[in-house]
């Protein structure tokens, strides 16, 4: 009877919890849409998550790159389908590798700095000061940091997937001598856009599943620097469990459509 | 330092009547009464979580009372709607325990901020330096606008928080705490800025302490909160003399 009742407390607290990270979500579509913008402060985080996000997402991206290709290479030089290499590795990385590891590295980057910076200002009263001030908080730090989260992971993954498919490339011309040429016009010919346009969608939904767990766990952390802690932790954790439901449930609509 | 005689007429300009809060089975509050003149320096005094910093924050509407009423100048904040209570927040002030300043901001956007909601209180071509430069030299710190938080000293982030708090030149300042965590010679320095803002701008102050030494300097009247109520009021003259051992235990030292 006590293990059941301790199953029960815990799964009360999973939906509680998960209620109100569903109120604090439509809370942050509600805000959006009122005035005053933050223009300025949102344009900051961009530039915060963005720039500062590219390198981190830039080297993850080229490595996988050249780790795909030559993991997959003795593969298909088997079959006798090495030519193939530039089509399935570009198809990989840009319906599913590059969108989910650039997610994965940002969940840790800005999901985890999000989760702290917030918790910090929670426990040193900063969000208080600012609420006093007749400023909404609110508006002012979870809407910009979720917009520009949600904006820049699309094109972070792009860049990315770019980025990656160099790291490919470099594998092709080292150990193939395929020319750059001939690389990129069998990249642009196997992509379609229903390869690009299903990945940039599930991109946005990932920023905003990072930029929302991370402000929700930040903003109501709890008191002390434990608090802050727990919270930048358990941003990443969350979010990047997060990732991989959205990652499926996104590859289940989008194999509907091809179905049609 | 003996106590200033400021300028107190009977205008309340805060009053809370029967105020309840509780925390699951903590209650905190038991019905607590309070009321703040024009230029009166107010000084509430009880044990640490005696339940003073949550009064503060429900009298800001940082936190929902279970019951009661609280006003502030003709207002009854727990009925205001939250655009109302955003423009009386401009009239009040309020100085965190600690500082509170924005870590991410040089200490001129940290002044500037305030003033970003309250543009119709100074007029839209209000020039929001001068506003800034004056705040900061009536706390001595005209030359530190650019600096960041973490550059500055304990003593100085409060001023800096106090400086923040004037800028929007409120009609009565709320003091959670603002001599805690400093030394002897700063906190009497804030002391000191405080008694000169409460002259300079005839502000009413609420200020919350465990200094008996800023507490005999600044106070008009005291008030203590024990057990969730207002067990003893008077100045700080009467309190230090009274019998009760509740009382004494505070001037002890």
């Amino acid at each position: 009877m006590v293990g059941f009742s301790k199953i029960n407390t815990q799964l009360s607290n999973f939906l509680i919890e998960l209620g109100d990270l569903a109120y604090f979500t439509s809370r942050y579509f509600r805000e959006t849409l009122k005035r005053p913008f933050e223009f300025r402060e949102l344009m900051r985080q961009c530039y915060n998550m963005g720039n500062r996000s590219l390198l981190l997402v830039g080297i993850t991206c080229f490595i996988i790159g050249l780790v795909l290709d030559l993991q997959t290479r003795p593969t298909l030089m088997e079959f006798g389908a090495v030519s193939w290499m530039p089509s399935m590795v570009s198809i990989s990385i840009v319906r599913e590798i590059g969108p989910i590891i650039t997610a994965l590295v940002c969940a840790g980057r800005i999901g985890s700095g999000i989760g702290a910076e917030l918790g910090s200002m929670r426990v040193t009263e900063q969000i208080d000061a600012m609420e006093v001030s007749g400023t909404n908080p609110f508006k002012f730090l979870v809407v910009t940091r979720v917009t520009a989260v949600t904006l820049m992971l699309p094109i972070l993954v792009i860049i990315g997937d770019g980025i990656a498919l160099v790291g490919s490339f470099l594998v092709e011309n080292l150990k193939g001598n395929v020319s750059f040429t001939l690389y990129f016009n069998q990249v642009f010919d196997s992509i379609a856009y229903g390869d690009i346009i299903p990945a940039t969608i599930k991109s946005f939904f990932f920023g905003l599943a990072i930029g929302i767990v991370g402000c929700y766990k930040g903003y109501y952390c709890a008191k002390g620097t434990e608090g802050v802690g727990k919270a930048a932790n358990s941003a990443v954790v969350i979010s990047s469990l997060l990732l991989f439901i959205i990652d499926f449930m996104a590859v289940f609509v989008t194999d509907i459509f091809y179905d049609l | 330092m003996k106590a200033s005689k400021n300028i107190i007429n009977t205008d309340v300009v805060l009053q809370i009547k029967g105020l309840k809060k509780s925390f699951g089975d903590n209650h905190v509050l038991k019905g607590f009464n309070l009321t703040l003149l024009q230029g009166e320096n107010l000084v509430i005094m009880g044990k640490s979580g005696s339940g003073k910093s949550v009064m503060i924050k429900c009298l800001v509407g940082l936190m929902e009372a279970d019951s009661g009423s609280i006003t502030v100048m003709q207002n009854d904040i727990t009925k205001l709607t939250q655009d109302a209570l955003d423009i009386l927040r401009a009239d009040i002030g309020f100085l965190f325990q600690g500082s509170a300043l924005y870590d991410s901001m040089t200490v001129r956007e940290n002044l500037e901020f305030p003033l970003r909601r309250h543009t119709k209180k100074f007029g839209t071509n209000s020039n929001s330096e001068a506003l800034v430069i004056e705040a900061l030299t009536n706390v001595g710190l005209a030359h530190a606008v650019d600096l960041m938080p973490s550059e500055l000293s304990g003593g100085m982030k409060r001023r800096v928080a106090l400086a923040r708090t004037l800028i929007l030149q409120p009609k009565i300042i709320l003091y959670d705490e603002p001599t805690s965590g400093l030394d002897p010679i700063t906190a009497k320095e804030i002391i000191i800025l405080m008694q000169d803002i409460q002259k300079k701008y005839n502000t009413s102050s609420l200020i919350i302490t465990h200094d008996v030494d800023c507490a005999r300097v600044i106070s008009d009247r005291m008030l203590l909160l024990i057990d969730g109520i207002n067990y003893a009021e008077g100045t700080f003259d009467e309190l230090s003399v009274s019998k009760d051992p509740k009382v004494k235990a505070f001037f002890k030292n």
